[in-house]
């Protein structure tokens, strides 16, 4: 094998290690933090000062108004403060925001899905950088888990209709996780080379005498938030592949490795709620399957392109970093698209056919490989009662799953969580590419076109943010119709899925008999694994024939 | 109606929480982070890892951007830099890009355009080099993500050594060495892609002359 094939791969097993370790600590942690009936001092000051009592619990549906609220007025106040940049402080004289702009910015960053349609370093000042986007890295991640957490306590629960308190939750979660993870890691990502500067930029005179500008930004700060949140918002426009966002091999593993660490190790934290630790780690099965699935696929393609110009070249390393290479970039691509993340180290249309394709497909598969921090478990969970289902259809008995009976109710919701995101990908981009004016809006022609629009509307009904970013999205259509499909491909699901949960959380458990599927041997996660792929190749196979697929193949 | 009234009481609370939130993560966090990055040891690589000459900032060691030499206009073989990768800032096929932003050109490997810059840069450094088309690495001839690309490939700075050592009236040999103690090899083995950085490869060269 050859020396860089050897590289690859032990950077793949360092990366695994790192995760090993923290999987049980961490784990445990995030199970004690959502389950602990102790508030912290800081903790109740919070509450005081939101004058909300901690000790009560919430109904679903209030649960479920208190996620739709608080993602309201986020949306609100990050537009506000988009618009109002000319006039509030530290704008450093950057233009006005335009009204569409901001609504598509202001969604993006509150639904965690990060897709950015503007160029961060000559659009947003530092307010916005910081008090708007920074703030929504944090929370949009700690509804996320909040929402992950309340389903969690649907099946452990029995005869309550009680999920949990929603400010408790958001607030556990920033407060216990990810500020204190965060700060660690930000001064750690300084202390490899990543920025972080009050200063707008820098003036410099080359060694030929030329006049350059050097953007800087509050980069690390907001760095290792983008990274632990599975957000993927760019400080800079490049994202991870600027060299002050990611200057160096060791700041691409410990990013991929934040990237993973929250949804890996969410399913030791289900494992542990439901008291059997086995069905978490055949959920982590079912998403480790799917990653390592899909990187043999984008590395293999990485490294044997096939398209005319990485031919010609020699190599397919347009769009990518030389301090990254093949291995790396595709270990970035396939981790960011199987997590919410969209941040990117290599221009994701420059990959091949196949690889472009392959971190489109991780996208369609729901993001669950294994997904965003929070959004990740409680996908699966979706595919994980629909799997049952099944199994319970072919052997004719009523299915159960945790000790909880999955009727007619459940798997209804279940179904709306599923289908969200394909009926909004298929229609909106099938509508796209009929529009005349979107041809115009496009880099690349043929099958890779078709790709660019398919992908837009992939990575925004799933929350990701990465793009084949050739596409021009500025139009009101784009920024209006992209919007929506993140708003509705992130709270159609999490209404789905609290509702999914207020129904069990009332059922009695139902004792284990001899006749009950088993959930956590090989046999289930092949279920799962199945079902996810059935899922996927029922519902795209044809729109992905007409674009990667048929650029691969071409 | 009741649903209504639930989602506003809920909203307010949202609102409140949000705004006690905006003061600790979107002040207090960024401020601490930026403060702590200020301490010596940090300062440098927070401010950007700044490169001075004579006490001018020259670039920064992480941004890549390719050097101009006049000289090369009448003459591309009389080039005395070390060149960087092709920049999608640039509006040329090779050429510098622009550091006060960032980005990639987004062609896929299909795409006309990229097959004619692809011939075209080819042509360019083989002229540049004096050297067939066949020996010009592949990231010599495609653009970067970023399009700040610090760093060049070992095979690329092997290819212009000729050319330096002679324009900056240095030996090969000189210039070889100058390459082998700017290369840097996989991060612990096993990270990333051996890479040279090309700022650093052309103050060494500054520095030789002298």
């Amino acid at each position: 094998m050859k020396s860089d094939t050897w590289a690859g791969l032990s950077q793949v097993a360092l990366l695994l290690v790192a995760l090993a370790v923290v999987y049980r600590p961490l784990g445990g942690y995030l199970a004690h933090v959502y389950t602990s009936a102790r508030h912290w001092k800081v903790e109740r000051l919070v509450y005081r000062l939101v004058r909300v009592d901690p000790d009560s619990e919430q109904r679903w549906s209030t649960y479920a108004r208190g996620v739709l609220g608080f993602s309201f007025v986020s949306v609100v106040l990050l537009y506000l403060l988009q618009r109002l940049q000319t006039v509030l402080p530290l704008g450093l004289g950057r233009p006005e925001i335009t009204p569409s702009v901001a609504f598509n910015t202001a969604v993006s960053f509150v639904t965690n899905t990060n897709w950015q349609s503007y160029v961060p370093e000559t659009a947003f000042g530092h307010l916005v950088q910081m008090a708007g986007l920074t703030v929504q890295n944090f929370v949009s991640a700690a509804v996320g888990m909040a929402v992950a957490v309340a389903v969690i306590r649907g099946f452990v629960r029995a005869g309550t209709d009680r999920l949990g308190n929603v400010w408790v939750d958001i607030t556990r979660g920033v407060i216990r996780v990810l500020l204190p993870l965060s700060l660690v890691f930000a001064v750690l990502l300084i202390g490899l080379g990543v920025v972080d500067s009050l200063s707008a930029g820098v003036a410099v005179t080359g060694i030929d005498g030329a006049q350059h500008t050097i953007a800087l930004a509050p980069a690390a700060s907001q760095e290792a938030i983008k990274e632990l949140g599975t957000n993927g918002g760019g400080v800079f426009n490049a994202n991870s592949a600027h060299p002050f966002e990611n200057p160096n091999a060791w700041t691409n593993q410990v990013e991929i490795f934040l990237v993973l660490v929250i949804p890996v190790s969410l399913t030791r934290t289900f494992g542990l709620m439901v008291g059997d630790r086995r069905q978490g780690h055949a959920i982590l099965s079912v998403m480790a399957l799917l990653w390592g699935g899909m990187l043999a696929v984008i590395w293999w393609a990485e490294a044997h392109p096939n398209g005319p110009a990485a031919l010609l070249a020699g190599a397919g390393m347009e769009g990518k970093e030389t301090r990254f290479g093949v291995p790396s970039s595709a270990l970035f691509a396939d981790s960011t698209t199987g997590t919410s993340t969209g941040a990117v180290n290599a221009a994701h249309d420059s990959l091949s056919g196949l690889g472009g394709g392959g971190a489109m497909l991780n996208m369609l598969f729901s993001e669950i490989s294994p997904g965003g921090v929070g959004t990740g478990i409680y996908s699966i969970l979706v595919f994980a009662v629909v799997a049952v289902f099944l199994a319970g259809l072919m052997v004719g008995r009523t299915p159960e799953y945790l000790g909880k009976k999955l009727g007619r109710k459940e798997v209804t919701m279940a179904s709306i969580a599923m289908l969200a995101m394909p009926t909004l990908v298929l229609v909106m981009a099938g509508i796209a590419v009929v529009l005349p004016a979107t041809a115009g809006a496009l880099t690349n022609f043929g099958a890779h076109g078709l790709s660019e629009v398919l992908y837009a509307y992939a990575s925004t009904a799933n929350n990701n943010g990465s793009a084949f970013a050739g596409i021009t999205v500025t139009s009101d259509w784009f920024q209006s119709t992209l919007g929506v499909a993140m708003a509705l491909g992130r709270f159609i699901p999490i209404l789905a899925v609290l509702c999914l949960a207020g129904g069990l959380a009332v059922q009695k458990k139902v004792p284990l008999s001899a006749g009950t599927l088993p959930t956590s041997g090989p046999l289930f996660v092949s279920m799962v694994a199945g079902t996810v792929l059935l899922v996927a190749a029922l519902t795209f196979v044809p729109a992905l024939a007409l674009g990667p697929i048929a650029e691969a193949l071409s | 109606m009741r649903w209504v009234s639930t989602l506003a009481k809920q909203g307010a609370a949202g609102l409140r929480l949000l705004l006690v939130l905006t003061v600790l993560l979107g002040v207090v966090y960024p401020l601490v982070v930026w403060g702590i990055g200020q301490l010596p040891g940090l300062r440098d690589k927070a401010d950007g890892s700044v490169v001075t000459l004579d006490g001018r900032a020259v670039g920064a060691q992480l941004i890549g951007v390719d050097p101009v030499d006049p000289n090369a206009k009448a003459d591309p073989t009389n080039d005395r830099y070390f060149h960087t990768r092709p920049s999608a800032l640039s509006q040329d096929a090779l050429g510098p890009g622009d550091p006060s932003t960032s980005g990639a050109s987004n062609l896929s490997a299909d795409n006309p355009k990229l097959i004619d810059l692809i011939k075209k840069r080819q042509q360019e450094i083989a002229a540049r080099e004096g050297v067939p088309i066949g020996q010009i690495p592949a990231d010599a001839v495609q653009a970067s993500a970023s399009g700040l690309d610090p760093d060049i490939s070992p095979a690329y700075a092997e290819l212009q050594v000729r050319r330096v050592a002679r324009v900056n009236g240095l030996s090969e040999q000189q210039v070889e060495r100058i390459v082998e103690a700017t290369t840097s090899g996989r991060a612990a083995g096993a990270l990333g892609e051996p890479t040279v950085n090309v700022l650093a490869l052309n103050l060494a060269v500054l520095a030789a002359k002298h």
